[in-house]
């Protein structure tokens, strides 16, 4: 199963690569991961979204809440959560491709963010299912270079997690 | 306030934390704090012959205190030699304050002389670790450090400091702060009192209970409580290698240790069991055997300071986070209270059961007609010479098995072995360590000709030091465990575990100064033993001759259950 892990700690050198290295000795898997500070300059957010059964994902929270720098952990798939992507695509665009990417990229509600005479680069933001979908959905266009940021995650509601 | 260099800072930050020894050696990053330990007679160093040794003389300083060691090694190769001392006491939990020297701050990245990541080398085999960036920060780093070393589930903490945050000229105000408080770190200091109920009430309506518990009854100091409380249901007791002592090895519901090598008894009483309590113990593969075959009929109480533990490998039904001391003196006192007492007939049953499984065969030795000593003779011996009451630093492989079989302990803190990375090579520094801080008290490395010679070298820091440990080496020529595997999986292909070309130990030891003594008839053991600790202030080398074609059984047969064992080369559960 698929789950969506917030992990908020100590903005120290050295954080991220405990748990980066947490993940490869403990042989648990990271699709994705995103970490940036928070408004308290003092903490950095990061989302991993990792697979595993029931069992997996109790250990991988566990063994990131026994990281010193690891302030909270909370794993957002348990609750109603609102989960973002951003990706941003480069396309060969040339003749018919450029009307047909710009039209797939509205109804994504994508924007063209950079355009040569060859090409269009288009940034959109949503669920990673989202994300995939726009990329089949040009699968006949021709994909220079396509960069995602990862998932990001928060909770719905009036849950929060900070400290 | 005084002003101090970040040197001296390092060794009054010691000095405050109450350390009398450190172990260590020297080396360029570390030369401003060497000079300020030489400047000072609080804190004394003990210079070793290889950084590994210091590491573990320091672990098991930790282990017979439960307070953290400490070791002192440069950067570079003195930092990666430290590295095997840091992962033996990482995979036993044990208190542990390693500093490491560094390059110059501005060189960090430039593949100076001697650096390298430690940080990141040790990572993954430390409780945690700390880069000193501000020589004013070194007081409250050695802080933190003894704190997370000590509290929750211990474990070594590494410390680096580049040389120069130790520059003698450049002094700060020093005070070594009295409390400690980390937002991302609060260890358990109780558990949680619905779920020890819960446990309690399992407990009082068992059948067939066992209780199975782990070093964590000897680093949480919870070996009294233990007894007490096993004492007051009657319930039989077996504990992993780590735990040895934990709970009295003579007493009657003391079934012996359980796993791989553990007595048939209480590998036969935890498979038939219907509730484990687990207590400071992690159910770790040595133990279980296959996880899906484990004590099919038990349910599982498991109650540990690490709630990663809980769950990892055999999942509980009731899980109880926290202190083995607090958890164990709350049960007491619910047990007390508790109008409700243990279903005497089945109890009576079941230790009925119990005692038949002792009095079979079982695994134990048998001696035969040749004047071959067996190994297990002489642990008996040794144990029956020092009373039961030495400091046991093992080595690893069939000797430790032997010694962990035949050494009755009947007090926590007494066995000293690497249980979970086993490292060989550990016994030695490990009696070093605590000779050192214990030297009214009987210290014995027992081991093999195998392992000692993986820190052979370390007889001269005991020449220096006047360290008079007795060493009783079981020399069967080979690589005993190794080749025990190799009789059993590999039809006795003896691939590289013969020790064909040993040196004469008594000469070599002789060299350093210290008493070698030779043994090959059962007849002359107790003797040498008894003239060996009577020795007390010489360094006695014991090498022991013994069969070099004695298996350590029982063995558990892999992929199987608990109950599945061989008993003997023939003879199998």
């Amino acid at each position: 199963m698929r789950h969506i892990i917030s992990v908020l700690m100590e903005n120290e050198p050295g954080a991220l690569s405990r748990v980066v290295g947490l993940f490869s000795q403990r042989n648990f898997n990271i699709e994705s991961l995103t970490v940036a500070p928070t408004d308290d300059s003092t903490l950095s957010r990061m989302t991993v979204m990792t697979t595993g059964d029931e069992r997996v994902i109790e250990q991988i929270t566990k063994q990131l809440n026994k990281l010193i720098d690891v302030v909270k952990v909370v794993d957002l798939s348990e609750g109603d959560h609102i989960e973002r992507e951003l990706m941003m695509i480069k396309f060969k665009a040339n003749g018919q491709m450029r009307a047909e990417i710009k039209r797939t990229a509205d109804i994504f509600r994508g924007q063209i963010i950079d355009i040569t005479p060859n090409t269009y680069t288009v940034q959109l933001v949503g669920s990673s299912d989202k994300l995939d979908a726009f990329i089949a959905s040009l699968g006949n266009a021709s994909i220079m270079e396509v960069v995602r940021s990862g998932v990001s995650g928060i909770a719905r509601g009036e849950k929060v997690l900070t400290i | 306030m005084e002003l101090l260099s970040g040197a001296e800072m390092v060794v009054r930050a010691l000095r405050d934390e109450g350390v009398k020894y450190i172990y260590g050696y020297p080396g360029g990053a570390l030369l401003h704090v060497y000079d300020a330990l030489f400047q000072q007679d609080e804190v004394e160093h003990i210079l070793v012959r290889h950084e590994q040794a210091a590491t573990h003389m320091a672990d098991a300083y930790a282990r017979a205190t439960n307070k953290p060691g400490v070791a002192l090694v440069t950067s570079g190769p003195g930092a990666t030699n430290a590295i095997t001392g840091i992962a033996t006491a990482y995979m036993d939990s044990i208190p542990m304050v390693v500093i490491t020297g560094q390059v110059m701050s501005f060189l960090i990245g430039e593949d100076a002389f001697q650096e390298t990541d430690m940080l990141g080398i040790s990572r993954p085999i430390v409780k945690h670790n700390f880069s000193v960036t501000r020589a004013e920060d070194i007081p409250s780093i050695i802080k933190k450090a003894f704190y997370i070393a000590q509290t929750g589930r211990p474990g070594p903490v590494v410390i680096d400091i580049p040389k120069d945050m130790t520059t003698p000229t450049e002094r700060f105000p020093y005070e070594y702060p009295k409390s400690v408080k980390l937002r991302s770190y609060n260890p358990v200091t109780k558990g949680h009192s619905g779920q020890i109920r819960k446990a309690v009430d399992m407990l009082l309506a068992a059948k067939r209970p066992m209780i199975y518990t782990g070093g964590g009854i000897i680093m949480g100091d919870a070996s009294a409580e233990l007894t007490e409380f096993a004492h007051l249901l009657k319930y039989p007791v077996t504990n992993t290698i780590m735990g040895l002592g934990g709970f009295p090895g003579t007493d009657p519901q003391y079934v012996g240790w359980l796993g791989m090598h553990g007595s048939y008894e209480s590998n036969m009483a935890m498979h038939h069991s219907d509730l484990i309590l687990a207590i400071g113990a992690r159910f770790d593969d040595r133990v279980t055997n296959a996880v899906d075959k484990f004590c099919p009929t038990a349910r599982i109480i498991h109650v540990d300071i690490d709630p990663a533990s809980i769950s990892k490998t055999v999942q509980a039904d009731v899980p109880i986070v926290g202190p083995a001391k607090a958890v164990l003196e709350e049960m007491i006192q619910l047990v007390k209270e508790s109008k409700k007492r243990p279903d005497q007939d089945a109890l009576d049953a079941w230790w009925k059961q119990i005692d038949e499984w002792r009095g079979r065969h079982g695994g134990r030795y048998r001696t035969d007609d040749s004047e071959m000593m067996k190994p297990q003779q002489v642990i008996e011996m040794l144990s029956k010479v020092t009373n039961g009451n030495a400091y046991v630093c093992s080595d690893v492989g069939q000797h430790q098995m032997f010694a962990a079989q035949y050494y009755k302990f009947n007090k926590p803190n007494r066995w000293i072995n690497s249980g979970g990375l086993g490292t060989m090579g550990f016994g030695l520094p490990a009696a070093m360590g605590i000779k050192l801080n214990f030297p009214e008290s009987d210290v014995v490395c027992v081991t093999g000709e195998g392992s000692i010679q993986m820190n052979i070298q370390e007889l001269s820091t005991c020449k220096q030091y006047d360290i008079p440990v007795v060493i009783v080496c079981l020399n069967n020529q080979s690589l005993g465990m190794v080749r025990q595997w190799q009789d059993m999986n590999y039809e006795s292909r003896h691939s590289q575990s013969y020790m064909n070309s040993l040196p004469d130990f008594i000469k070599l030891v002789e060299s350093y100064g210290h008493v070698g003594m030779k043994v090959t008839k059962y007849s002359e053991l107790e003797g040498a033993m008894r003239e060996a600790f009577a020795m007390k202030d010489r360094l006695v080398f014991m090498d022991i001759y013994v069969d070099p074609f004695e298996h350590v059984y029982p063995m558990q047969v892999p992929r199987g259950s608990m109950r599945d064992m061989w008993l003997s080369k023939t003879e199998r559960t």
